[in-house]
């Protein structure tokens, strides 16, 4: 990627997006306390240097519950998008290049997908299969499916009648290389826009189910149960819902700020 | 020169676009012998450049149907399997196209849009002599500077370096025909005479056979050595240039002679 141009939201976005990723990296190897140790001692405390963002109503340390919660949900969302993503660009490229009724088949499937809400397909889904990451992981990253192919089907049916999609069919070129070494790169810049901008809604939709009690389940800290825990001492203790709530909007704000500016 | 290296009988092509068919190709015939260059004039849907296309096998549409034979190398173009053709695509026949400024991608380097058809009908070519064969080939067509053309973007060369880029790309795997679908169109005056000249050169060199499309018939008497007039999906003349210019059967051939631009200068 080419950073020619002062480009503000990019390097905003690069910014909180490499702040974040260092917080949940140092997270990995070293957290203040076990995020899930209890201690009856030191319940509910503000914010102090002892504690960062204080202490939860089971005397657990919110700063190191947000590091390992957010690790968590940043594995959620890169599987979702990577799942999402992969499928999609697949899809959207076989149906967009040769068109016809595999293209009218696919796309209906979308369709119905796409119908139906993340959130009630993931709930769909737990129900299935049981609660857990991987699950979550998958639902999320069935329900991107769709909104992924479109974006690529339509970058196909831009690009398959161009001339150098042509004079690459006269060179002798196979339709899989067409398709992925002349019409691919082409796309870069719009794939990895809808990328970031899948990331955001996949953290969006984790803390969510997260915070419904779809997800990584108690005691393993996840944002969105921290924050739905959070509500009753919103008022006494309100670290409690910042914490957590500053992370998630940092990731989101982050990523769709890195989005806006790769589109520009 | 009496090999003949393709021949194309009673081409009939025919969009069913609409409600009744309509007829775009009708009895074209066509043929073509080793190191000879034959231009196909006519107006704007005349046909020719849809003949063309159907030579080079790029007419794959449901909503069109094609009769009639196009011989090369003993194999039919026009029935036979996608992998023959696609094997015949860029190694012995190559296209290019009026308008450089679309025909190269725009996100990919020069060089390896040269070398694509290397790699695609010669993967045991080495990186490094591949390199080498784009590099001779991009000077072959009269760029210089090749190591750094060799590393641009497309939109960092003008229409008539790109122009030679296509001719570079379209030859670099030494096909026996090269179809030029209005080569010069879209570039200026002088600039389409250098072109006219490096096809002219190519054609001396190695032989190729070129299928030369313009509307341009001042261009055709330079470069050609016969030549057929369409008009509406029809040849309606063809023969050797001199002859059809300097005794045009057809009312047709005459009123597109007649419409060259005069500019009376002394030699």
């Amino acid at each position: 990627m080419k950073l020619k141009h002062r480009n503000r939201f990019f390097y905003a976005g690069l910014i909180i997006t490499g702040i974040v990723l260092l917080l949940v990296l140092v997270g990995v190897v070293y957290t203040p306390y076990d995020p899930t140790a209890m201690n009856a001692q030191e319940k509910l405390q503000g914010a102090s240097f002892r504690h960062l963002m204080g202490t939860d109503n089971m005397g657990r340390d919110i700063f190191s519950r947000v590091l390992y919660g957010s690790r968590i949900t940043l594995l959620i969302a890169t599987g979702t998008v990577a799942l999402g993503a992969i499928a999609g660009i697949l899809i959207g490229a076989f149906t967009g290049y040769y068109g016809g009724r595999l293209d009218e088949v696919l796309m209906r499937v979308m369709d119905a997908l796409f119908a139906f809400p993340s959130i009630l397909l993931a709930l769909v889904f737990v129900s299935l299969f049981g609660t857990g990451t991987w699950q979550v992981m998958l639902a999320l990253g069935v329900a991107f499916i769709p909104s992924f192919s479109r974006i690529v089907r339509s970058e196909f049916l831009r690009c398959k009648n161009a001339d150098y999609v042509k004079s690459a069919k006269l060179q002798g070129a196979s339709s899989l290389r067409i398709m992925f070494w002349h019409i691919m790169p082409n796309c870069k810049n719009v794939i990895l826009s809808a990328i970031l901008i899948g990331f955001n809604n996949a953290v969006l939709a984790e803390a969510g189910l997260s915070f419904l009690g779809i997800g990584a389940q108690p005691p393993y800290a996840s944002l969105g149960k921290m924050l739905s825990d959070a509500q009753q001492y919103m008022m006494t203790l309100p670290v409690y819902v910042l914490g957590p709530g500053l992370m998630i909007f940092s990731m989101v704000i982050g990523f769709s700020f890195l989005g806006e500016g790769v589109r520009e | 020169m009496s090999d003949i290296i393709l021949t194309v009988t009673d081409l009939n092509i025919t969009f069913h676009d609409h409600n009744a068919p309509e007829v775009a190709v009708e009895d074209f015939d066509l043929t073509l012998e080793q190191g000879e260059i034959v231009g196909i004039v006519g107006e704007s849907g005349s046909g020719k450049s849809l003949s063309a296309l159907a030579i080079a096998g790029l007419l794959n549409r449901h909503t069109l149907t094609k009769t009639g034979r196009i011989i090369f190398d003993g194999q039919d173009l026009l029935t036979c399997n996608r992998n023959v053709l696609r094997g015949y695509q860029g190694d012995e026949i190559s296209m290019i196209f009026q308008e450089p400024m679309t025909s190269l991608n725009p996100v990919k380097r020069i060089g390896w849009q040269v070398e694509e058809s290397l790699r695609i009908h010669q993967p045991e070519v080495t990186k490094e002599e591949r390199k080498a064969r784009c590099l001779h080939m991009l000077e072959a067509v009269g760029l210089h500077e090749t190591e750094k053309v060799y590393r641009m973007f497309p939109h960092e060369l003008s229409g008539g370096m790109r122009q030679r880029v296509m001719i570079a790309a379209a030859m670099i795997g030494e096909p026996k025909i090269l179809i030029a679908d209005e080569p010069t169109t879209a570039l200026d005056v002088t600039v389409q005479k250098q072109i006219v000249d490096l096809l002219i050169e190519i054609n001396e060199q190695k032989h190729t056979s070129i299928i030369f499309i313009s509307h341009d018939l001042s261009l055709v008497k330079q470069l050609c050595h016969r030549v057929l007039v369409m008009r509406k999906g029809e040849v309606v003349e063809s023969g050797d240039v001199d002859s059809v210019f300097y005794h045009p059967q057809h009312t047709y051939t005459r009123k597109l002679i007649s419409a060259i631009p005069q500019i009376s200068l002394e030699d």
